[in-house]
Order: structure tokens, then sequence, then C-alpha cells
């Protein structure tokens, strides 16, 4: 049962992360996008990693794609061929990481899953909302204030960048 | 096999009494709203169909489902249609982990159910919220798709609206999740019982009296942005008549209209739930336990708990109404500024208040 469940995620995610690439107008991709998201967030599910499907949800469906679909909207650019035109590049590169990947799994073979460890269930009892604030402020505090501290900057860094001339724009007003 | 299709039984009618209890108050409100805003104009409301107008909803369904189905020339044909389903199924699935009533179990052939909450997931609030953020995406979909300038400009607005003030919502709620420690909808109100002053809106520690974690402002802070989420006046800038027609839904007919319309009121009921769960004590009476616990029927305590929460729910769509008939529309950046300069700083302030007494005062 589960394995069906996964599989139908990965099938999905995988499809609709094409199809993102390969259709043509923008609306479109952004919608395979939102199912990929969604699909996701039920592997997430799947995983009893309930906090972060929602997550998964509100940060990336409900906020960045919106964004998305504004931006989209105001360029107005129905049938952009721009992106299209790359398709030699993305080929070779393409084509690189694929061999990679083969020569890397050839080389190393398939391995068994991991067996959760003791810390691993844990997780369960505690539930996953706590299991997670709780490592996110302790084993991994550091990296996530590092992370903190990039948005930071990259927000202050947005705001300079909008921001008008102060006087540019006395003159006009 | 059989307990699994028993319990997939067991939901779909639970799912099924939900909805239908939900299109009911749609239907109601619709009316109510006419009703109300009559009154407070100093008008009669509807008053032609029936006996005092009341069956004025049966004559606007039967209306809206045989009107004919306009796709604008020049739409986008499957974003058209598929914008009021998007718009329609994240209004309805949240109601899936809203509790209607107090949290007792019922053995049925075996299983065990909780009649008044379909799901109660660990992360009730966080899966409303997931939800009512896919809202937006009917909304824009349904302006970009209908080939009008006047819809997409609604679609627009809404967009950024709708970013605005979702957060606000979220930060307000942080303050009541610190102090229930948890997410779910249930524990969050059982932290809530025995009295009033238990609410999270009072905030009194569970063995007195004063209001030491109180969430009045990130309750006013809710309210706000909840009226600014469901696109309702003063907020009603994507739908604005006087500026855009009828903003997104502009090209819209029939049925499609009908989703929009439904999502709307949908929206409305869910967000009031929400208010009502988590700030004023979801279905706890304002004293504590039940009086008909107090006479000997405790088998029907739970009628006064679902009354008590019927009764918060309708005053928060009263508070819509009344709203709607106070208030004129606020302008663009009006709305963008009190979003971002007034709402987001209590919001983040009452989170480190919240978080400071919480943690010298614990609960």
């Amino acid at each position: 049962m589960e394995q069906a469940f996964f599989f139908y995620f990965a099938f999905v995610i995988a499809a609709a992360s094409v199809l993102v690439i390969a259709v043509r107008n923008p609306i479109y991709s952004a919608m395979a996008l939102l199912v990929m998201f969604f699909h996701v967030a039920g592997l997430y599910v799947t995983l009893h990693a309930e906090f972060l499907a929602a997550v998964q949800i509100i940060v990336y469906a409900g906020a960045i794609l919106v964004l998305y679909l504004f931006v989209v909207m105001l360029l107005n650019m129905r049938q952009d061929d721009r992106y299209h035109r790359q398709w030699p590049m993305a080929a070779a590169v393409g084509m690189t990481l694929f061999i990679e990947a083969v020569i890397l799994t050839a080389m190393k073979g398939w391995t068994a899953p991991t067996v959760a460890t003791g810390r691993e269930t844990a997780v369960g009892e505690a539930g996953n909302t706590e299991a997670i604030g709780d490592v996110l402020y302790s084993t991994y505090l550091f990296p996530f204030e590092v992370a903190s501290l990039i948005l930071l900057v990259a927000m202050i860094g947005a705001i300079i960048l909008a921001k008008k001339d102060p006087e540019a724009v006395n003159s006009e007003g | 096999m059989t307990e699994l299709s028993l319990r997939l039984a067991v939901s779909l009618a639970q799912i099924a009494a939900v909805m239908g209890i939900v299109m009911l108050t749609v239907m109601i409100l619709t009316l109510a709203e006419r009703k109300v805003l009559g009154w407070m104009q100093d008008r009669m409301g509807p008053m032609e169909v029936g006996p005092y107008g009341i069956l004025q909803p049966i004559a606007d369904g039967l209306k809206l489902f045989f009107k004919e189905d306009i796709v604008p020339a020049g739409a986008n044909k499957a974003m058209f249609t598929l914008a009021p389903i998007l718009a329609m199924v994240p209004a309805m699935i949240g109601f899936a982990v809203i509790p209607f009533g107090p949290a007792l179990t019922v053995d049925v052939f075996g299983i065990t159910i909780k009649p008044f909450v379909i799901s109660d997931i660990n992360i009730g609030i966080l899966y409303i919220l997931a939800f009512t953020s896919i809202g937006a995406y009917g909304i824009i979909l349904g302006g970009w798709s209908s080939n009008s300038k006047y819809s997409l400009l609604g679609g627009l607005r809404s967009a950024a609206q709708v970013i605005s003030y979702e957060l606000n919502v979220g930060l307000a709620i942080i303050g009541v999740l610190l102090l229930a420690g948890s997410l779910s909808l249930v524990t969050i109100t059982e932290a809530q019982a025995g009295g009033f002053w238990h609410w999270f809106i009072w905030g009194a520690r569970p063995d007195g009296y004063f209001p030491i974690h109180t969430q009045i402002f990130a309750f006013v802070v809710f309210v706000i942005s909840a009226v600014a989420e469901t696109n309702r006046v003063p907020f009603d800038l994507p739908e604005a008549e006087s500026e855009l027609v009828a903003g997104f839904f502009t090209e819209y007919s029939g049925m499609r209209f009908a989703f929009f319309f439904i999502a709307e009121y949908a929206n409305m009921v869910l967000v009031s739930c929400v208010a009502a769960s988590l700030f004023l004590g979801g279905w706890n009476a304002p004293y504590p336990g039940t009086i008909l616990g107090y006479i000997g029927l405790e088998q029907l305590a739970w009628v006064e708990n679902v009354a008590w929460f019927t009764f918060k729910v309708y005053l928060f769509l009263f508070l819509f109404f009344w709203l709607r008939a106070t208030l004129p529309r606020l302008r663009y950046d009006q709305l963008m500024r009190f979003g971002w300069k007034v709402m987001l700083p209590i919001a983040l302030a009452n989170i480190v208040v919240t978080a400071i007494t919480a943690y010298f005062f614990p609960r």
C-alpha cells in the first residue's frame, strides 16, 4: 500500500517536473509546478512528516508560486520562446549529469534503504512538529542561524535595489 | 478489510454531514446578509419569495443553475473552467479539521469515531492555512483566463492582497499556538475549557483570572486580516464594483459564478470557525462546565457545546455584515500600508510579548 502511494507520488512528481519546463505557456508551467508541490507534500505525509508537508504547501504553493504567477501575469508573455532556444546547452548539461548518475550507480550498486534508528523512532512518539523544533534549535542551531542571516541580507538587498532615490522621488512628486 | 470499509463509510457520512451543514449555512448567509443589510439601511430586504422572503436563496440557486454558461471570446477555456473549482475546493476542504463539538468518542460496530470532527490531525491549523492559500489560485487564474482587463486587474489585486494578509493571519495565531502547545484545533479548544477567562482572547492561566497571556491584539489582527483574506468589504478591492465591474469574476455566469460565490461565503464560515476555535474557546461555554451537565443530563451536554460554537460562529458572520454596512472601501495603497506597516508590527510584537510571558509564567 505504502509502496503504491510512493510510486504514484514519485511518478507524478517526475512527470509534472518535465511538464514545468516542457510546456510553452508559462501559466501552464506554474500549474504543473503546483501539482508537483502537492505531490511532494504527499510524499512527506507518507513519511509521517506532516509538519513539513503543510509548510511545503504554505511556503511554496501558497506564497512563492503565487508570486511567480503574479509576475507572469504582469509580463503577459503568452508565447515566450526564449527559454526554449537553450535546449542544446540544456541537453549537454543534462546528458553529463545523467551519465554521471549512471556511472555512480554502477560503481556503488543499489543500497538497501536504511533501517530507522533509535532517534527516528523517538521522533514518531514526540510528534514531528516538536521534533523539528527541538532539532532545529539544538543540533542544527548554527546552520539555521546562518540561513536566517542570509535571508535577512537578501531582504535588505532587495529593499535597497527596489528603493528609489529619495531626491528623484521628490523632484517627481 | 471490513474494518477499513466501515471506517471509510463513517468518514464519508461525516463529510456528507459537514458539507450539508456548510452549504445550508451558505444558503442562510446569502439571505441573512441581504436582510441584515436591508435592516441596517432601513429597508426590508428581499420580501417576494415565500413568507417574509425566506425562500430567496432557493430562487437564487435555481436562477444561477438555469442561466446560460458563457465563455468569453479569447478566454483560456481550460483555466477558465479550472478556476472556480480551485476556488471552491480549498474553501470546503478546511472544514475537515474544525471541531464542532466536544472531543468525545463513540464506539460504532467496534471502531472508535469522533463525531464532531472529521479528522483530528496533529497539524490542524497549518492544514487550514495551507488550503486557504491555495484558494488564491482560483481568483488569480479566473482573472487571467477571462481575457478581460477588469478581471485581470481584479486577479492581480487579489494576489497581492492575499499574500500580504496571509502573513498576518499566520503570525497572529502564533501566540495561541505558543500557549496551547499544539497545532491541533481539538487540543487548542480543550486548553481553553473552564470559563471565558481561560479563552485565549482573555488568556488567564488555568489556575487564575488575571489576563496575563491575553491575545486580544492577535485577535484583532486575525479578524481584520481574515476579512481581507476573504475579500470582503472594506477590503473587497479584487471585486470592487465601482471600479472593476465585478473584478475577477466579471466574465463568469451561471454555475461557475455560483462556485465563486459559494467559495466566498464558505471561506467566511471557515475563518469564523477558526477564530471561534482559536480565540473564543470553540465549543466551550463561557462558564465552567455545561448547564445540562449540572442538572444531570451529562449525555446531552454536547448539545449545549455545539450551540455555543454555532452562536460564536454566527457572531463573527454578523460582524462581516456589520462591516459591510458600515465601512467604505480602502484605497489600494492604504490597504498595503495598513497590512505591512500596522498589522505586521502588531502581530510580531504580540509574538515577542507572548513568548516572554509564556516563558516567565508558564501555563
